[in-house]
């Protein structure tokens, strides 16, 4: 039925498509990217895009199109990681406030209120700075200040799932209050998140993107989208290649997980007619 | 009215402790110090000559006292100094740089709206047709694209390659030799591309939220009542259905401060602006404690004087609210 569905939106297919490639991309690195991605070779530094580098080299020397294949790697682990994290305490805290209600669940909402009008990012680059960038700081903080829809998503489900009969039946046999959480309602509140979790991703590229474009990402000599991007910065006037390719690649994989999950939530809302 | 206004104003209140205590022991418990950045490099900084100057600084106590202190000083608006060399109260240094910041996200806004809503509009109305399926595709182009390359680019093309606008900065060198006229055109020409790019940031979001709440607006009853009375097409979308459809996007300002002013931080950076989001930008590479704390606050504030603002506007045009 949900497949039936999805397969006629051709722009998510072309999205699930894309995302698929990048996945096998980010699998398969070693064995398509055509250089070694920090081999520095001083006789071929800013070479432009031609038939020996197809995406050009960067002041190093190093084979652009290998960096950017590694690079998928990372963004695309950043990404998932960060927003696994961020999921994980969306559903705990979501499904407690919704499930118990009355002070916990204000407290829980109280501090969804306040997450949103924190400035994340500010504390994202100070924690960062203070601590010293490396990949797991990145996806960790990403994660921790990006859970706020999840919690509400997963609650708004809670509320109206545990007035439910099949929750009072498992009550009534004495299923215990996580296992009713967790092994009856959960699952049931969980097609939101999915759409959730793949817009997220996207957003957690975008995240580390800019926080390596600051200096705070993933660092140089490891291969990012955003570091390959900042590190060409400085020659963009004589290398375009440098920075036009990273972004090129940042846009069409945030693009193609906007639409895949968009089309996923089209395919699950039963009141769309497709 | 104001027994709902006090409600929320109460709320507010409690959301900002709460905003300045999570800030606070995040920034504080974080392991490292901002004297590791002066002793690493500097070999005359003894433990004993750092012991003095963290307690200088009152970063020997406990942080919870740490906390209670800072907040009786920041109530009576002093933010501490700059851990920077210069050494200059934490507030003074934002308030010089405020204007220029608030003068780019109001223009921003303005221009956010004007766009957003007729797009948002004109999609749910012809939901589902060739243009709204175009726009979902452009829509969704905006959310995916990093803000900070499209700046790139684009200072690369109408700065260097067509060379026809400054590639950063505020004003010209010349700037105080010109005439009124030529001042305000000067400084058009060195904001259009920050402005431009705020405004693509927040486009997407804004228009895709403006076609939900008039999508919904549109299959409520009323609408059909609406129709069946026999009014025109355009006086059902535009005075039942907007009037309905464009409050909950109005409370999206308040909201959308907070991501606004993390946008400045890259743009002031790339187009080097001397605004608030530099001064960040800048005070966390150094770990200014004093000064990234007095930037919470002051977005903090923004925030919630924009969601309060909305909540009145709110008020005002529901009668709903106002009863209850």
């Amino acid at each position: 039925m949900f497949w039936k569905r999805f397969k006629k939106n051709k722009l998510a297919l072309t999205g699930g498509v894309l995302v698929f490639g990048l996945l096998a991309i980010a699998v398969f690195a070693p064995f398509i990217s055509p250089y070694d991605p920090n081999t520095i070779n001083m006789d071929d530094v800013l070479q432009a895009p031609g038939s020996r580098h197809i995406l050009g080299t960067d002041d190093l020397g190093r084979d652009i199109l290998s960096r950017m294949i590694y690079g998928t790697r990372i963004s695309l682990s950043v990404g998932f990681v960060a927003i696994a994290i961020a999921t994980i305490i969306g559903i705990i805290l979501g499904s407690l406030a919704g499930y118990y209600g009355k002070l916990i669940d204000s407290l829980i909402m109280r501090l969804v209120d306040i997450m949103l009008s924190v400035p994340t990012f500010f504390l994202l680059l100070t924690i960062i700075a203070i601590v010293g960038p490396s990949i797991w700081i990145v996806m960790f903080v990403i994660g921790l200040t990006g859970w706020m829809s999840i919690a509400r998503l997963v609650r708004a489900e809670f509320l109206t799932l545990k007035e439910r009969e099949f929750v009072l039946a498992a009550r009534s046999i004495g299923a215990t209050d996580a296992r009713i959480i967790f092994r009856h309602i959960l699952p049931n509140a969980m097609s939101p998140v999915y759409v959730s979790f793949i817009l997220g991703v996207a957003g957690a590229i975008l995240m580390e993107s800019g926080l390596s474009f600051l200096g705070f990402g993933v660092q140089p000599p490891t291969p990012s989208w955003g570091n390959i991007l900042t590190a060409g910065r400085e020659y963009m006037e004589v290398a375009w290649w440098l920075i036009f390719f990273p972004g090129l690649a940042i846009l069409v994989t945030c693009l193609s997980y906007y639409i895949l999950g968009e089309g996923i939530r089209q395919a699950l809302d039963p009141k769309l007619k497709i | 009215m104001l027994s709902y206004l006090s409600k929320k104003s109460f709320e507010l209140l409690i959301t900002f402790f709460g905003i300045t205590l999570v800030s606070f022991f995040l920034i504080n418990l974080t392991p490292g110090k901002p004297t590791d950045t002066l002793s690493e490099l500097n070999p005359k900084m003894t433990p004993e000559a750092r012991a003095i100057l963290e307690k200088h600084w009152g970063l020997d106590k406990p942080v919870h006292i740490r906390y209670v202190i800072w907040l009786k000083n920041v109530s009576r608006l002093d933010f501490g100094a700059s851990l920077s060399s210069d050494m200059r109260p934490a507030w003074d240094k934002i308030r010089e740089r405020f204007p220029i910041t608030i003068l780019i996200n109001s223009i921003a806004i303005f221009f956010i709206f004007l766009i957003a809503v007729p797009i948002g509009i004109h999609s749910a109305v012809k939901a589902n047709s060739l243009s709204d399926k175009f726009t979902t595709l452009a829509v969704f182009i905006g959310f995916a694209m990093p803000t900070f390359w499209l700046a790139l680019i684009l200072q690369f093309i109408f700065g260097v390659w067509l060379n026809i606008l400054p590639v950063s900065g505020i004003k010209s060198l010349n700037y105080e030799s010109l005439s009124l006229v030529q001042k305000i055109l000067d400084s058009a020409r060195h904001l259009c591309l920050p402005i431009f790019i705020t405004v693509f940031g927040s486009l997407a979001g804004i228009s895709r939220y403006m076609r939900s709440t008039m999508q919904e607006a549109l299959s409520q009853e009323y609408i059909v009542t609406a129709r069946a009375k026999g009014l025109s097409e355009s006086k059902v979308v535009y005075k039942h259905a907007l009037r309905n459809a464009i409050l909950p996007v109005i409370t999206i300002v308040g909201l959308s401060i907070p991501g606004l002013i993390s946008g400045s931080v890259i743009f002031e950076t790339i187009f080097a602006i001397p605004g608030v989001g530099q001064l960040l930008y800048q005070a966390a590479m150094s770990r200014d404690y004093n000064v990234i704390m007095a930037e919470v606050v002051m977005v903090s504030v923004l925030t919630l004087l924009g969601n309060l603002l909305a909540d009145i506007g709110y008020a005002i045009a529901d009668p709903r609210i106002r009863v209850k």
